[in-house]
């Protein structure tokens, strides 16, 4: 077990520092100054651009060697100083992101546990099973095959501006002030329902699929026929495919996380959710590169725990990794 | 990240051993495919699906002479025999986006695809077959792209780079979603070379490329062609995210640029469904109908999963 996760750990560690010397290479190998890039798009007027010009120089230190600008920004990332905003003026990038940090995780840890414990359920009972088979199957390859972005379009479309059912647009009614309220509390169920749901369903299709194709497939293995043929009842056997079949779906849970994420973000967007999501929409069209960097390391920062509470579970799960003789790979 | 449990029936014909024999298994086996695949609903509902846009993103252009960025016709109008798909609040033709769009999405998807697809083989194909310190260095780099987020990385690279054409973000995409095809394409090459076919063609002192090329790739085609279209429907959907972002190439119309715009614009404000809905079910059909068809084609491969 300690093998097993010192390998992840090192995995996780290289891939940390891999995406920072990302987050640090690119401004710096774009063509060109990368200052006198971004002051030709923010437009300013020319004592203006002079000024921004000292700050960007100053702000991505390029007045000094290359290596004490790659220690320097290591430096600050580990101080938690990921530079000043250029959108929102005089507040610091790490401040925005730990704000908006709550909903996006409000909206994505809530939809990535019930989207896979349902989906996993639902896909398990579906298998062999024609009449559920042919009900569940189709819905669940059009949720999956839909975009983030479309269902949350539909869903806001429909029950938000054509039934009237939910309110959308922030995360809870603007009249009122985040406190610990029954009213405050109803409000933002009713904002967060919406996003929420679009983000659950998705997701429910995919781990519907996966969990219907690895149970059929289990139960085609011998020691499920062997079972059979003993004349087990046929709830234990689907109990003992669910259990081998649960592996891969733990597997396929950290690689989709990245794509959930994202979905997160554009959900974020079309509800006009104050997530990082809706941060990153600001820093996309103000150009606001830090925080864009900052939103990025956040987001890898984010998929890495993410991936290590997986590998814990793991070894929870299966008990091949704690005897060592082999894991996940 | 389909777990295609596969192929120990597909194609055993092993050209190196036996001259005469190359011929027949090889077309009884492209004939076996055919007799399977028109007899498999889930195949043929997800080609005409898949091929029913291709078409009209081909012809569709054609049938219209508005520009998909031309502003001048009537303001936020609903579908009419006019204007098939209706006009957006500015002024254009919601069609022309339409067709425009879905060619983008083809485009961006096959470049991606292909670009991820010959990463991902040289990768696995490289780690499988040499194995040792080569294949430990590689799956480690694969592990570490595999765990990196594609679209935070897609999303500052193409923030500082703004593309402005799409090829240039079809070869972003196709640089960042090669990682789980590298990893499959491994696993497979793995057991291939294990076998007596491939020890065979060592001995006659063939070199790795050329065994990989001849003996492996051949072997297992159908695994690879699932991976393509996988790649392909995956793809198609990061660039409709990214454009969604505003982070695709500005100039050029696409699917998820039209969703942008119509939010941006208010559409669900002001309840103009057929600006967001066309696109919206056309990225749906497509991405579902290659799902569809990818798990037809499996069972059409794979004698152990038709169901009948």
């Amino acid at each position: 077990m300690t093998r097993y996760l010192a390998r992840k750990i090192t995995i996780y560690l290289l891939t940390f520092f891999v995406a920072v010397t990302i987050d640090w290479a690119i401004p710096r190998l774009m063509p060109g100054n990368p200052i006198d890039g971004l002051i030709s798009r923010i437009n300013a007027d020319p004592a203006a651009s002079e000024e921004l010009h000292g700050f960007f120089t100053k702000s991505f230190e390029l007045d000094q060697p290359l290596w004490k600008q790659y220690v320097n920004f290591w430096w600050g990332l580990l101080h938690g100083d990921l530079g000043p905003s250029i959108a929102y003026v005089g507040s610091r990038v790490d401040e925005l992101i730990w704000a908006a940090l709550p909903y996006t995780l409000a909206l994505l840890v809530p939809a990535i546990v019930l989207s896979y414990i349902a989906g996993n359920r639902v896909g398990a009972m579906a298998a062999r099973r024609k009449v559920l088979d042919n009900t569940v199957l189709p819905v669940a390859y059009v949720l999956t095959a839909t975009p983030y972005v479309f269902l949350a379009l539909l869903l806001a479309y429909f029950v938000a501006f054509q039934w009237q059912l939910l309110p959308v647009s922030g995360a809870y009614d603007f009249s009122l002030q985040p406190a610990w309220t029954p009213e405050f509390a109803q409000s933002f169920l009713s904002h967060w329902i919406l996003p929420f749901l679009s983000l659950f369903l998705v997701s429910f299709g995919g781990w519907a699929i996966g969990m219907r194709n690895l149970i059929i497939y289990e139960l085609e293995a011998d020691y499920a026929n062997y079972l059979q043929s003993l004349g087990t009842p046929n709830r234990l056997v689907r109990k003992y495919a669910y259990s081998n079949a649960v592996l891969p779906q733990m597997t396929g849970l950290a690689l989709a996380l990245g794509v959930i994420v994202g979905g997160a973000l554009v959900t974020e967007i079309v509800y006009g959710y104050p997530g990082v999501g809706s941060l990153l929409l600001t820093a996309i069209q103000n150009r606001d590169y830090f925080l864009l960097q900052g939103i990025f390391l956040f987001i890898i920062i984010g998929v890495l725990i993410a991936n290590f509470v997986v590998d814990l579970l793991y070894v929870v799960v299966d008990p091949r990794t704690r005897t060592g003789l082999q894991g996940q790979q | 990240m389909s777990e295609v449990g596969h192929t120990e029936s597909v194609s055993t014909g092993s050209a190196e051993i036996s001259v005469v024999l190359v011929d027949e298994p090889e077309r009884r086996f492209g004939s076996e495919v055919a007799h399977f695949a028109i007899r498999n609903t889930k195949f043929l509902i997800g080609l005409s699906v898949v091929l029913f846009f291709l078409v009209l993103a081909i012809v569709g252009p054609w049938l219209t002479d508005a520009e998909p960025f031309e502003f001048g016709f009537p303001t936020g109008e609903p579908p009419s025999s006019e204007y098939w798909l209706g006009t957006t609040a500015p002024g254009q033709d919601v069609f022309a986006q339409f067709v425009y769009g879905l060619r983008a999405s083809f485009v961006v998807g096959a470049v991606a695809g292909l670009v991820a697809a010959t990463i991902g083989m040289a990768v696995g194909f490289t780690a499988g077959y040499r194995g040792g310190v080569i294949d430990d260095v590689l799956s480690m780099l694969t592990n570490v792209v595999l765990v990196i987020p594609t679209l935070a990385v897609l999303i500052i690279v193409s923030a500082y780079l703004s593309v402005s054409s799409l090829l240039g973000e079809a070869v972003l995409i196709g640089l960042t979603s090669w990682p789980w095809a590298a990893r499959a394409i491994r696993a497979q090459t793995f057991t291939l070379t294990s076998r007596e076919f491939v020890s065979l063609a060592r001995l006659s002192g063939r070199r790795g490329g050329k065994i990989i090329v001849t003996e492996i790739a051949p072997n297992m085609s159908s695994y690879l062609f699932l991976v393509m279209i996988l790649l392909f429907g995956s793809s198609i959907l990061i660039a409709a995210t990214l454009d969604f972002l505003g982070l695709g190439p500005a100039n050029v119309m696409s699917l998820g640029l039209m969703l942008n715009l119509a939010v941006s614009n208010a559409a669900l404000q002001l309840g103009m469904w057929w600006w967001f809905i066309p696109p919206g079910i056309a990225i749906t059909a497509i991405v579902g109908g290659l799902y569809v068809l990818n798990v037809g084609l499996d069972e059409v491969f794979n004698p152990k999963l038709r169901e009948t």
